[in-house]
């Protein structure tokens, strides 16, 4: 791998740019590989980078239907934080999070993480329990919350509105000053290069449409390029995890829904961190290109269209305006939607299955760019060991016959 | 004067009304008529910006919602419009705007001094460096590269306009209204359908207001206002001007931004919304939304005064505007010849047509060589010259297969380029409807292919280019949509005549080479002028991997610009396809998703603002609780009143009186807010056993039951008293916040699971007014109020339902009690509410009855150690958790028994509730705190640390009057079995003690409830 600096940036401007290497190759898929990983987003890229930096194990390929990224990976809000309620989530996404804090570097590749600091607003004393629980459970974990009154959100975020007489007042928020955002494709890209440079295959424009499973084992896939063989493969296709998973004859509890995001216009800058309420169904920060980047809600039924209904984002425009007044003569710009697949608990699968060697890692919802750097760790781990890390151990699709869920959506019903 | 380069004659500007304006500050003259684009030109003023990454001088380019440039901040303080283009505003008397991109102006930019960085600044250029050390980023790279984004500025003050909303319901919208938009219209709308049809202009006419077409031998805008008129007269046609239809969503939903005070200025009458967001259900549509003329990619080709050959007609025509004294046309296609002689008819010099082609032969060609029109076949343009605007450009001979140019460079002295490399039909709707579309190589564009929705595109938003066609086109489109909607015969008016000039073919022409060697050509040759992308930064994305066109697009940001590159778009494609050798056919576009032009953050909203973002829900008592001082508390939609302080009375003091009032004397509460809803049908029962955890088939008549429901997890869902009015109904009760969600509960096992059950749901919640009257006098109360009702508990047994009159009104009244005092719950029809409560407090008046708010509620629950659905449980705990075993039935079956019987249900360490009196009597526990089993070696801070292991959490906390301390409740994992031991929440700085104890502290045996 050619590396980047400010330094080869001169080099090449002095070559008029002619002389960059591509960032992965683009290989024919071979007949048969050790490890066949189904998604080309964040999550599948990362796990790859991972079993090759981990584990040594670089017989590997990454199989993407259309382009990288080009799922939920770059179709995101890039909100990144770890402030969740429970244990075993607060795990994961902190060791997410801490890898995050390190990953421009390990890439080589600036995925501008900016740790601007996510503020969950309170507008309810039901809300207000809950964030103070929240910060509570935080500390004990060993993450960084605090708790601020209305006027510290106002000193911290002075644009966000905060009249007593509003509609829903805010009475407090928490902040994560290690929380932000990063830039989405360059996650995708970064972790492909890396991986790429450590011998992975990634294969663009190969869909998986069969999973060979022989006597309780997979062997492979078949895909529009060919059949492949493979001795494991790990399932990282969010929004079609049930899909690839019924390839197998396995039945998920997850619901794939459309969830809708949009930018604004790009103005100067206005808001310098990330602001999220759940009463006041808002999640808002500013790109470094100037845009408002804002999520909306998801839409109520199960589709695989990605394309959203658009009174949702009308909601979302009134609840935006609800937080944030002046922004009444800002315009959208850009709209689109990802398929998101929630399970019943709102948390995450990262798991062997019941069928030996195939692996899944899905149902991350609406919050899963931030576990990104985590997600793939942990899963390498799974797939190279085929046995879970202790962080993803409670991830496990055995729970939901155990009853062992991890309700993320009851406790702290924070999508994002 | 309205400016020096006015022309003398035509334009569809009212010459006798003249406007001011500013721009950067300095005072300038429109025309009525004008947009600021074609004012700003009509003063000379070319250079209105600066390019966002080089910051060179950037000129108006088009004449409408494609414009990439002229992005201008129109109006001042809380008025202020970010980003408005420049081609749409319309003028008005005392417009103000500044340029966005240069400071201090236009002409003397310090940004400019970015442009030496320039051969750094390739696209990407970010990913690549700016790595380490983490901190840099946020501190010092990011804030300098955040100041360079952007374009305009947020308003500093929330936005004074108001918007509307509409529904609307069409037979055929018709989107456009040039000649093809405006034919469709009429054949529709002769046929009595209901016809609704929106341009984004000001005026209908489309391009036909910009060029000097003819109709039936007449001016072409004679025939355009007859069909407007004739469509103002039919009484089934919504003519909608100024309004963008932006979004095309499934089943033929669309939806328009119109736009109604922005064009009137200050001067817009009071109380007009400014805009109006339209949605409409269309059974046809039909899109004649017309084409984008695409820019030449040459080398210097972002100078102000290069513009597009049909953005020159149009200042010339419809605003009378010389955008210049002496120009050249470059062109690959016959169309932009006209631009030539509308030039010439203007009194223009023009020094030359450049045509790409080598042997151009169109009939328009040959007009022009006969008007002795120099024509330089086969050439083009290799460069630009001059500072702040275009003073000459070099031409030469490009080589038959267009990949290099020849021969000695000639130069023109010009101060005007009109440029056309051909024309993109406006395919957005088409592809935001799901449409597919199919690269045309003949007319080398992209046109609509398959419909996925009720849709029609027609003229050039079909790739048909001359007007006859467009004509014929919208004639028969409109003609079919109305048919296929039930009107008319589906037969077309005939056609007005056209004369039709004899083109020749157009030569795709994506890269003009200036003559430099290959790998260094294409830095300056812009292809998204916004985003400032050159053809240098395309194929550095390809050459790079990145060649899809998504990544390609992400990476060098072309096409993300606000004008969504309209004019940008296809070039980039065709260079992307060069790039690696793939017909532009297989390389795809990228997808188009609605808006098609941005739209208002406030429109979008409409009215849903301050109080009615959220419907504000009261009770029938809320003047009075008003009156009294009542502070409230949000829960759901609902104001409820939190607690009623006396002067001098803090919100402790005021809690702790009314609980003192419900425990020793007698006090009132407004519980309209809980849900109710009425079950009916034979088969209510059996429902309810299996919606609840508890039994209910043999609840006697009259009798009140407390149920808990659970989801399919097993985990507590909500809770309620349930009262069977008659052996078929009953009225359920549900916490205030969870209501309506079950409803939908219930709604969803009855329609999806359950059909066969007759069951119907119903709310009533806002059908009926409750006042809880609690404590051990509240019989003195009730008793005068009711004299026909027996209260003793005989005669009025606890769980029971009466039905009397109180205070003269009809009412039923339930013996329950969520306090554990005595209580009766008057429920009386809503619009009695009020009234019931006044009789309710006059009667205990002598016994000093006290109003008390949820947190004195709150309060004497949990003293009992009555659980709050939401706040002991958080979607994750059983009943049983609760300790309350006696609920769940062990004989029939309910929703998230099989999950209790999972292994999980009846793990040891499950949290359990249970009470806690912390060490300190006066101090109360924070809400939320987290427990842990041994005191912690260290205080917590607020940073990142080692995790410490939780073994539960503080889930109410109060102090008590009654027991004289204050005590909480929490959920414990195991803490049933640790009663008696001490656990400890750790908060930043100190850490508190509490014992744990049994979750019920008050009236253990329940006597009180009988008064
Ligand atoms: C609008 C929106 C906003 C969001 N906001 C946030 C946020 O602010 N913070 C946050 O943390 N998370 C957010 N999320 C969630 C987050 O985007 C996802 O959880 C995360 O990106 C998932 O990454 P992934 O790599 O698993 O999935 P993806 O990036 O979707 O990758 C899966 C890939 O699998 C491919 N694939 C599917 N089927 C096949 C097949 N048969 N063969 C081959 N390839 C296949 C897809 O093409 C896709 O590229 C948001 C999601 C959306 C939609």
């Amino acid at each position: 791998m050619r590396r980047y600096s400010i330094l080869s940036l001169a080099r090449n401007a002095l070559s008029h740019h002619q002389g960059w290497p591509r960032l992965w190759r683009s290989p024919e898929p071979r007949r048969a590989y050790e490890i066949v990983i189904v998604g080309g987003g964040g999550h599948g890229l990362a796990t790859a980078y991972y079993l090759a930096k981990e584990h040594g194990i670089v017989d590997v390929a990454v199989l993407e239907k259309g382009w990288l990224g080009g799922g939920n990976t770059g179709r995101n809000t890039t909100i990144i934080r770890s402030n969740y309620l429970w244990d075993e989530s607060a795990a994961i996404y902190e060791h997410a999070l801490r890898l995050w804090e390190g990953l421009s570097a390990d890439l080589n590749f600036n995925v501008m993480l900016s740790q601007r600091g996510v503020l969950n607003l309170a507008h309810t004393l039901h809300d207000l329990r809950e964030g103070a629980r929240r910060v509570h459970a935080n500390r004990l974990n060993g993450i960084d919350a605090e708790w601020l009154t209305p006027a510290e959100v106002k000193a911290f975020c002075p644009i966000v509105n905060v009249a007593r007489d509003a509609r829903y007042p805010v009475l407090g928020a928490t902040l994560q000053r290690r929380g932000g955002v990063a830039r989405h494709d360059a996650v995708a890209w970064g972790y492909a290069r890396a991986a790429d440079a450590r011998g992975v295959d990634i294969v663009q424009n190969c869909e998986v449409t069969g999973i060979e499973v022989s006597g309780g084992r997979v062997t492979g896939v078949r895909t529009t390029r060919g059949a492949i063989g493979a001795r494991k493969v790990a399932i990282a296709a969010a929004g079609h995890t049930s899909v690839l998973a019924a390839m197998a004859g396995i039945r998920l509890p997850i619901q794939s829904h459309p969830l809708q995001a949009l930018v604004s216009e790009p103005v100067k800058p206005v808001l310098d961190c990330v602001v999220m309420s759940n009463a006041v169904h808002v999640y808002v920060s500013q790109s470094d290109k100037g845009e408002l980047v804002m999520g909306a809600g998801i839409d109520a039924y199960n589709s695989y269209g990605q394309r959203g209904s658009f009174h949702v984002i009308e909601r979302q425009m009134a609840a935006c305006l609800e937080l944030f007044p002046i922004f009444g003569r800002m315009r959208m710009m850009r709209s689109w939607a990802g398929i998101v697949d929630v399970c019943p608990d709102a948390s995450p699968i990262v798991s062997k299955t019941p069928i030996g060697g195939l692996y899944i890692n899905g149902g991350w919802g609406t919050g899963g760019f931030k576990s990104t750097p985590g997600s793939g760790w942990v899963f390498a781990h799974t797939i190279a060991r085929d046995e879970p890390h202790p962080l993803n151990a409670p991830f496990s699709l055995d729970r939901f016959a155990t009853g062992a869920l991890i309700d993320e959506h009851g406790a702290a019903a924070v999508a994002h | 004067m309205s400016g020096a380069f006015r022309l003398a004659a035509g334009g569809r500007i009212d010459r006798a009304a003249p406007l001011r304006f500013r721009f950067d500050g300095r005072p300038y003259e429109g025309l009525k008529g004008d947009t600021l684009a074609s004012a700003l030109l009509a003063n000379g003023m070319h250079l209105v910006g600066r390019s966002l990454k080089y910051h060179r001088p950037r000129g108006i380019v088009a004449a409408g919602a494609d414009e990439p440039n002229a992005i201008v901040q129109v109006g001042e303080g809380a008025w202020t419009q970010p980003n408005a283009r420049a081609t749409e505003v319309e003028l008005y008397d005392g417009l103000v705007a500044r340029n966005v991109t240069a400071w201090p102006g236009v002409g003397f930019d310090l940004g400019a001094a970015a442009s030496l960085l320039s051969p750094l600044l390739v696209a990407g250029f970010y990913y690549k460096t700016f790595m380490a050390p983490g901190r840099w980023w946020r501190r010092l790279y990011e804030p300098a590269l955040r100041r360079m984004a952007g374009l305009g500025r947020a308003p500093a003050a929330p936005d004074p306009d108001v918007y509307d909303k509409r529904h609307a319901h069409a037979d055929v919208l018709v989107v456009g209204a040039g000649p093809a938009g405006l034919a469709a219209a009429l054949a529709a709308a002769r046929t009595g359908a209901r016809v609704m049809l929106a341009d984004e202009q000001a005026e209908f006419g489309g391009a036909l207001l910009s060029e000097g077409d003819e109709i039936d031998g007449r001016p072409a805008l004679e025939w355009v206002g007859r069909a407007a008129a004739e469509l103002a007269s039919l009484p089934e046609v919504v003519p909608l001007p100024r309004a963008t239809v932006f979004g095309y969503y499934d089943h033929n939903y669309l939806a328009i931004a119109e736009r109604r005070a922005d064009h009137l200025g200050p001067g817009a009458p009071p109380g007009l919304a400014r805009r109006r967001l339209w949605r409409v259900r269309a059974r046809r549509v039909v899109l004649a939304t017309g084409a984008h003329e695409r820019p030449l990619v040459f080398a210097d080709n972002d100078r102000p005064g290069v513009m597009l050959a049909s953005a020159v007609r149009a200042y010339l025509n419809r605003y009378a505007v010389a955008p210049g004294r002496r120009a050249v046309v470059f062109t690959n296609n016959d169309d932009a010849y006209r631009t030539a002689f509308d030039l010439a008819d203007a009194g223009i010099e023009l020094a030359a047509v450049v045509d790409a082609r080598s042997h151009p032969a169109g009939e328009r060609v040959g007009e022009a060589r006969r008007r002795g029109i120099e024509v330089l076949a086969g050439s083009a343009l290799t460069g630009t010259r001059g500072r702040r605007r275009v003073a000459a450009v070099e031409v030469r001979r490009l080589d038959p297969g267009g990949s290099a140019v020849e021969g000695p460079a000639r130069t023109l002295a010009c101060d005007l380029v009109a440029v056309s490399g051909g024309w993109s039909p406006a395919v957005h709707l088409f592809s935001q409807s799901q449409g597919t579309l199919r690269f045309d190589e003949a007319r080398a564009c992209f046109v609509p292919d398959r419909a996925a929705q009720a849709v029609r595109p027609a003229g050039a938003a079909n790739g048909t280019f001359t007007l006859a066609g467009c004509l014929a086109e919208g004639l028969a489109a409109g003609a079919a949509a109305a048919r296929l909607a039930g009107f008319g015969d589906g037969t077309a008016p005939p056609a007005p005549l056209v004369r039709t000039a004899r083109d020749g073919p157009i030569r795709p022409l994506w890269f003009v080479p200036s003559g430099r060697p290959a790998a260094r050509d294409g830095g300056r040759h812009f292809v998204d002028l916004q985003a400032d992308v050159t053809a240098a930064d395309i194929r550095l994305a390809a050459r790079e991997g990145l060649d899809s066109v998504e990544h390609v697009k992400r990476y060098t940001a072309a096409g993300m610009g606000t004008d969504q590159g309209k004019t940008a778009n296809v070039n980039a494609l065709a260079l992307l396809s060069q790039a690696v050798g793939r017909p532009i056919a297989g390389t795809g576009t990228t997808t188009f998703r609605p808006p098609y032009t941005p739209v208002g953050f406030g429109l979008l909203a409409g009215r849903d603002r301050g109080e009615l973002f959220d419907p504000v829900r009261v009770t029938p008592m809320h003047a009075w609780h008003v009156a009294h001082g009542a502070v409230f508390e949000d829960v759901g939609q609902w104001k409820r009143p939190l607690y009623y302080p006396r002067a001098g009375e803090d919100m402790a003091a005021a809690v702790a009186r009314e609980c003192r009032a419900a425990r020793g004397g007698v006090a009132a509460l407004d519980a309209t807010t809980l849900g109710k809803i009425d079950i009916r049908g034979p088969d209510a029962a059996a429902f309810l056993d299996r919606v609840y955890t508890n039994a209910w088939a043999r609840l006697g008549l009259g009798q009140c039951r407390y149920g808990m429901m659970c989801g399919q997890d097993g985990m507590v869902l909500d809770d309620g008293v349930t009262t069977r009015l008659a052996p078929d109904r009953f009225l359920m009760t549900t916490t205030t916040g969870n209501a309506a969600r079950v409803l939908d509960w219930l709604e969803e096992w009855l329609q999806t699971e359950w059909p066969g059950l007759r069951v119907y749901c119903t709310s009533v919640t806002e059908q009926w007014a409750t006042v809880a009257i609690v404590g051990p006098r509240a019989r003195e109360v009730l008793g005068p109020l009711a004299p026909g009702l027996a209260l003793d508990n005989e005669g009025f047994p606890f769980m029971t339902l009466r039905e009397a009159e109180v205070a003269g009104i009809p009412a039923r009244v339930f013996r329950i009690s969520f306090t554990g005092e005595l209580s009766f719950e008057v429920n009386v029809p809503a619009w009695h509410g009020l009234a019931l409560w006044e009789a309710v407090m006059r009667a205990g008046e002598p016994f000093g009855i006290t109003p008390y708010g949820t947190e004195a509620m709150h309060v004497l629950r949990a003293e009992k150690g009555f659980i709050i659905v939401g706040q002991e449980t958080d979607g994750t705990v059983t009943p049983l958790d609760l300790g309350m075993d006696w609920i769940v039935s062990r004989t029939k079956d309910f929703i998230g028994k099989r999950s209790l019987l999972r292994p999980d249900a009846s793990r040891p360490d499950r949290k359990q509730l249970v009470g806690l009196l912390p060490e300190d009597p006066g101090e109360v526990l924070p809400e939320g705190a987290q427990l842990v089993a041994a005191r912690p070696a260290r205080a917590i801070g607020l940073k990142a640390g080692r995790p410490i292991p939780m073994i539960g959490h503080v889930t109410s906390s109060y102090s008590s009057a009654a027991l004289g301390r204050s005590f909480a409740l929490a959920l414990v994992k195991g803490g049933r079995g640790r009663i008696g031991a001490t656990v400890y929440a750790p908060l930043v700085g100190r850490t508190l003690a509490a014992r744990i104890v049994e979750p019920v502290f008050y009236d253990r045996e329940g006597k009180r409830r009988n008064g």
